[in-house]
């Protein structure tokens, strides 16, 4: 036991590049993944059938064909088929923007479909151009219920980023299973892991409640401090329907 | 009064002829025909509103009253016929030969300079302060500065007695607190012909009267135009000028206040009012 | 380096990859099993009159969903050397899943009006009967379409198991694309076959949901 932890120590700045590439990957992955969720998700609600259809056939393939098969794909196929190599890093952050950006795309357009109806008739009685009736009347009350569905999306790609050591990107998974390797502590390793994991997905929880609580008061919704601890994986995921 | 009810029978010269003989109305219903699937909502309509006039809706619910107010505010599009307001198809662009077709977005939000409305739900944006929920469209439709914009919200805020309630949110107020809000939104629009949607219908009882004060103030203060969907047959007697009286998509008369709620000709208005008084 | 698509490794290894399929689906279908039964377990378990009981069985469901099912997967393998890893891969999924799956049998159970506990308590049924007569037929009915989900999340997500050296399907593709330096193929062919199973399900669900009037 004491070995490894003596040994964590010895490769204390292995860990924290491997935790930074982690959170580099989840950062990055999720803000490409909600730029796509807008993108896709506003096209699923256009008039015209070609830009609906495009986002249709993006979204159902990306949610379709596994998470992990893209990232494989990134990384081992296209530098074969084009000759043009990606970092594992950069593999692992397009793969999760796009496996992400597709369920996002969903939440979005859900949450815009979910934005009663009279609003936007309120908008139209007032002579609001189409694109100030989203910015100004449906997007930020759309917003607030896409939150909660955005948290479990982010904590699902927070889990998904141990991927990125079957590609050798040297995140927090990699470092450990290094000392784990080394060590032969498979339990603590593990369960250090799983603990470090837990402790990433909490902070991100809380800061997206946070933003939650600050979305809802600009709507004169005010909630308790309470709410602030309260895990979203579970609830959101059941009500998305699976939406992961 | 009740004269107006004959339909004008030449939308293709209809230019508008304001100013030379005053005859023309400021909106006119020309066999305006609105389909749902099978069911027919208006048949063939036709009525007129004179500029400046106060008109109520009666009748009993699904006779398309609604719908009217849809149709002017173009939340919904005419199956058949033409709305003309001031002498312009309202949902239509003329074509070079003089026939009409179905009008663009642009063309849409010219057509609905003119029009305010208030909805039986308010429909107050929450996510905006009550002042910004009457000074968006303007600043930003209307491009008018946002000083001037606040300065007049302030003044129409005072006017339905909010004045109080600038920084409030819309779930923070009372229903007919935020209908006030609502009317004030609508007019800071500086509308010409102000639609209102049943605006008491989801207002609690005691609140009611209030509101209908504050309409009935505008009415008489202002050359607004109004048309009134509403249950509340005193507000159609002590604010209207006319009163028509709807059924299955048709007008079954129209007339004088007076004279419909004390001498109706149908049959079909004395049961209704019978109902409803 | 660049080189064109090489269609006969697509003919070639296409009968290796429905091979490793076979392994996908039944780790699917017994992974769902167990989630769908252990979940059903949790969901009665958090509604259990002890604290001593819920707040336990809730700590470890939020721990377990937190954590990533990777590291989980290769923790048990690892920790558990002599069982088989298809057995490991299905026992974790399930697990994995039950957390979730729990959460719906949860908003399930939830959904059952008050009176109808009421109404057990009036006639005495055993707190057995309770849950087998009355509450559970009405609080599993609707839960088909979001169990059907995530067993289409999980499917997608069993390519995890050829990480702990189970040989389902992407096990098989990689091995190919390794001896044969046919990776675009193999993964090409993969996703697909993935997207060709996963798509329709998927539509089935929709279906079902709206069937259901969610």
């Amino acid at each position: 036991m004491s070995d490894f932890f003596s040994t964590l120590l010895d490769e204390f700045p292995q860990v924290r590049a491997g935790l930074w590439v982690t959170l580099e990957a989840t950062v990055l992955g999720s803000l490409l993944a909600l730029l796509l969720s807008f993108v896709l998700g506003l096209m699923a609600g256009s008039k015209l059938l070609p830009v609906r259809g495009v986002s249709r056939v993006v979204v159902e393939f990306f949610r379709g064909t596994s998470l992990y098969i893209q990232l494989f794909w990134l990384y081992y196929a296209m530098p074969q088929l084009t000759g043009y190599e990606l970092t594992p890093l950069l593999c692992g952050i397009v793969a999760f923007g796009l496996n992400y950006g597709a369920y996002g795309a969903e939440i979005v357009r859900g949450a815009i479909k979910s934005v009663p109806r009279a609003q936007y008739e309120a908008a139209v009685a007032l002579n609001m151009t189409p694109f100030h009736r989203m910015r100004k009347v449906i997007m930020p009350q759309a917003w607030v219920q896409m939150i909660p569905s955005f948290t479990n999306l982010l904590i699902q790609l927070l889990k998904a980023t141990p991927l990125l050591w079957l590609i050798s990107a040297a995140d927090l998974m990699t470092a450990v299973e290094h000392i784990r390797s080394r060590t032969g502590e498979t339990l603590t390793a593990y369960l250090l892991l799983l603990a470090a994991y837990f402790v990433l997905a909490y902070a991100l929880t809380l800061l997206m409640n946070l933003l939650e609580r600050a979305a809802k008061r600009r709507l004169g919704l005010h909630t308790g401090a309470g709410s602030l601890l309260k895990s979203r994986t579970a609830e959101s995921a059941a009500t998305a329907g699976g939406a992961r | 009064m009740a004269t107006d009810s004959a339909p004008l029978k030449e939308p293709a010269d209809s230019v508008p002829a304001t100013g030379t003989t005053g005859v023309e109305p400021l909106v006119r219903f020309d066999k305006v025909v609105k389909r749902y699937g099978d069911h027919v909502v208006l048949d063939e309509l036709d009525f007129t509103v004179r500029r400046g006039e106060h008109v109520t809706l009666i009748g009993p619910s699904g006779s398309g009253k609604t719908t009217i107010l849809r149709l002017l505010m173009t939340l919904e599009k005419v199956s058949a016929g033409v709305i003309w307001v001031d002498g312009s198809p309202l949902s239509h662009t003329r074509r070079p030969d003089g026939s009409l077709r179905p009008a663009g977005e642009k063309q849409l939000r010219e057509s609905r300079k003119k029009i305010g409305m208030v909805f039986q739900q308010f429909n107050l944006f929450p996510n905006m302060k009550v002042l910004q929920n009457i000074t968006e469209a303007p600043v930003n439709v209307l491009g008018m500065e946002r000083e001037e914009a606040e300065t007049r919200a302030r003044e129409l805020l005072d006017l339905v007695g909010l004045s109080g309630k600038v920084d409030a949110h819309p779930s923070q107020l009372s229903g007919g607190q935020q209908q006030r809000v609502a009317i004030a939104r609508a007019l800071a629009m500086r509308p010409e012909i102000l639609l209102l949607d049943e605006v008491t219908s989801a207002l609690d009882p005691e609140l009611v009267a209030g509101v209908l004060e504050l309409l009935g103030d505008i009415a008489r203060n202002t050359d607004i135009t109004m048309l009134c969907v509403t249950h509340e047959m005193n507000f159609a007697r002590d604010v209207s000028e006319k009163v028509l009286m709807f059924d299955a998509g048709r007008v079954v008369e129209s007339g004088t206040p007076e004279k419909i709620f004390t001498d109706p000709d149908h049959a079909r208005t004395r049961e209704f009012l019978n109902a409803v008084l | 380096m660049n080189q064109s698509f090489n269609w006969d490794a697509v003919g070639d290894s296409f009968p290796l990859l429905l091979e490793g399929f076979r392994v996908t689906l039944l780790a699917t279908v017994l992974g769902t099993l167990v989630a769908a039964v252990l979940g059903l377990a949790i969901a009665v378990a958090g509604r259990a009159p002890s604290r001593l009981v819920t707040v336990p069985v809730k700590a470890v469901m939020e721990f377990v969903r937190a954590t990533p099912l990777l590291v989980q997967l290769v923790g048990a393998a690892a920790v558990f050397t002599s069982v088989e890893p298809l057995t490991i891969g299905i026992v974790v999924l399930g697990i994995h899943y039950a957390t979730y799956t729990s959460e719906v049998y949860r908003a399930g159970i939830d959904g059952v009006p008050k009176g109808q506990w009421e109404a057990c308590r009036a006639l005495s049924l055993s707190p057995r009967r309770t849950w087998q007569a009355v509450i559970l037929p009405q609080a599993v009915r609707n839960v088909l379409p979001a169990l059907g989900n995530y067993a289409i999340s999980m499917f997608k997500e069993t390519p995890f198991l050829a990480v702990i050296t189970v040989q389902e399907m992407v096990f098989e593709a990689r091995k190919y694309g390794t001896d044969h330096f046919a990776y675009t193929e193999v993964f090409t062919l993969a996703g697909l076959i993935f997207l060709v199973a996963s798509y329709p399900t998927s539509l089935l669900m929709r279906k079902l949901e709206k069937r259901l009037g969610h």
